[in-house]
């Protein structure tokens, strides 16, 4: 009995470290996505794929790694994403994403069914490490829009770009 | 004795103020600014600090002089986004936010034109999705006009003008009756891209032959074979010609050659000759006495 309950105090403490570093989620309903029906299992890929996006991102930016992109970004978004990874490893800066809230609305859907577009209302905290040293944390809420296209096996983030709200 | 204590007091205070205004740094943001504009940033206090400026998009990291207005030259922030500014001094960090939007002058476009190909006469047959971008690459998310055109070859043109929400629009447009390449072009601003659309015949439409002895066989032929609008269905569709007779049936599939299929099928009298391509039936002939 003893031994079980070695085993599963692990494990549950674990699983709540886990959930609590997962961010809450709300997804809009969608009215009008413009000229392509959206069916549920494309919907629930697109968000899938774009919150792991977010997970690629924090890691890429924290380990100042730019191959950890590849599995989720391609294009405009990856290019300036690994700019700003260069960036940060010329000043010896790097910075680690938190995301604690995404509110996201899936806004259009190509006719071709090759992009598809979301805003997202994120919250996350940002801080910032200087040569190891931490110089700050911030909370921060901002718009993100997104375009994402399919690839091989799933939607990549091509554009990603934040703006007030 | 009272009076002199709360003099004293007073003057501490003062003096406690004072000494922590002058070690305070106090950040004068921008709220906006343009991707790619040059902009300034006012600190207050004396002494040395770091300036960090980090978003997804960007980092910058600046030695400054507390108290002196930093300035950035044009393009030093180019990507837009919500940025983090952060100024820290000998004993205090001061943090804000600000934002770099796009420019609002279009400087390129996104373009996707499908399908590359398809056929004549269709309703909402083309389509095009147009994302706008900055000189910078930034999606230009204030509405902006986008203009479609598909030129066909005959000279016949479709216009449409709509505006971007969130830096994306699309149109559909209809193919031509007539064959052959269109220049579907969207422009916004100076930015402007071009993609060739082909325009094949559709499905044959009407189809007869006819038939002749030829020996002991029958040459058959068909008339040139066009579709609805009276294209010639390309060369090498196939046509199947049929012929049943008393006890058997034949089958010949034919290519297109020229615009026209031709066979020699055996001359049973009382023969029934027929002629399909895709879904299309054509006529029917019956071959010597017996019908």
């Amino acid at each position: 009995m003893k031994k079980a309950l070695f085993i599963a105090y692990p494990l549950f403490a674990a699983i709540f470290v886990l959930a609590a570093d997962q961010p809450a989620v709300r997804v809009e309903p969608t009215n009008s996505l413009g000229p392509r029906t959206l069916e549920k299992q494309t919907e629930t890929a697109v968000i899938r794929d774009y919150l792991q996006a977010w997970h690629s991102l924090s890691g890429a930016l924290e380990q100042n790694r730019a191959d950890l992109l590849d599995a989720d970004f391609v294009g405009f978004a990856k290019e300036k994403l690994a700019s700003t990874i260069r960036e940060q490893t010329e000043l010896g800066v790097h910075t680690h994403y938190q995301d604690t809230a995404h509110d996201i609305q899936l806004t259009f859907y190509s006719p071709e069914g090759l992009s598809i577009q979301l805003v997202d209302t994120v919250e996350y905290d940002m801080q910032i490490v200087d040569h190891e040293k931490p110089v700050t944390t911030q909370h921060v809420r901002a718009r993100y829009v997104a375009v994402l296209t399919p690839t091989e096996v799933r939607w990549k983030v091509r554009i990603f770009q934040a703006e007030s709200e | 004795m009272k009076f002199r204590f709360a003099f004293l007091l007073a003057g501490l205070v003062l003096a406690a103020t004072q000494l922590a205004l002058t070690q305070t740094v106090v950040l004068g943001l921008p709220k906006t600014i343009e991707a790619g504009s040059a902009f300034s940033i006012q600190s207050t206090g004396a002494g040395k600090a770091v300036l960090y400026i980090v978003g997804s998009g960007q980092v910058l990291r600046r030695d400054v002089q507390l108290g002196e207005t930093t300035f950035f030259a044009p393009g030093d922030l180019h990507n837009a986004g919500r940025y983090i500014a952060v100024l820290v001094g000998a004993s205090s960090t001061e943090n804000g936010e600000f934002d770099v939007t796009a420019a609002r002058q279009p400087a390129a476009l996104s373009f996707l034109a499908k399908p590359s190909r398809l056929p004549v006469d269709l309703h909402d047959g083309i389509s095009g999705v147009a994302y706008v971008f900055d000189t910078y690459r930034n999606l230009v998310l204030a509405p902006t006009q986008v203009s479609f055109q598909l030129s066909n070859i005959n000279g016949a043109v479709q216009t449409r003008t709509v505006l971007t929400h969130n830096g994306v629009t699309w149109t559909k447009m209809d193919s031509a009756a007539k064959e052959g390449a269109a220049r579907f072009v969207a422009s916004a601003g100076n930015a402007t891209s071009t993609r060739v659309i082909q325009q094949v015949p559709g499905d044959p439409c009407h189809l007869r032959m006819s038939a002749q002895p030829s020996g002991q066989r029958l040459a058959v032929v068909t008339e040139p074979v066009r579709d609805c609008s009276g294209n010639a269905v390309p060369d090498g569709t196939i046509v199947t010609f049929t012929e049943t007779y008393k006890g058997g049936e034949a089958t010949v599939d034919v290519p297109l050659k020229r615009g026209v299929a031709r066979t020699e099928m055996p001359a049973y009298n009382g023969a029934k000759l027929s002629v399909a391509t895709g879904v299309v039936v054509g006529n029917e002939i019956y071959w010597g006495n017996v019908r």
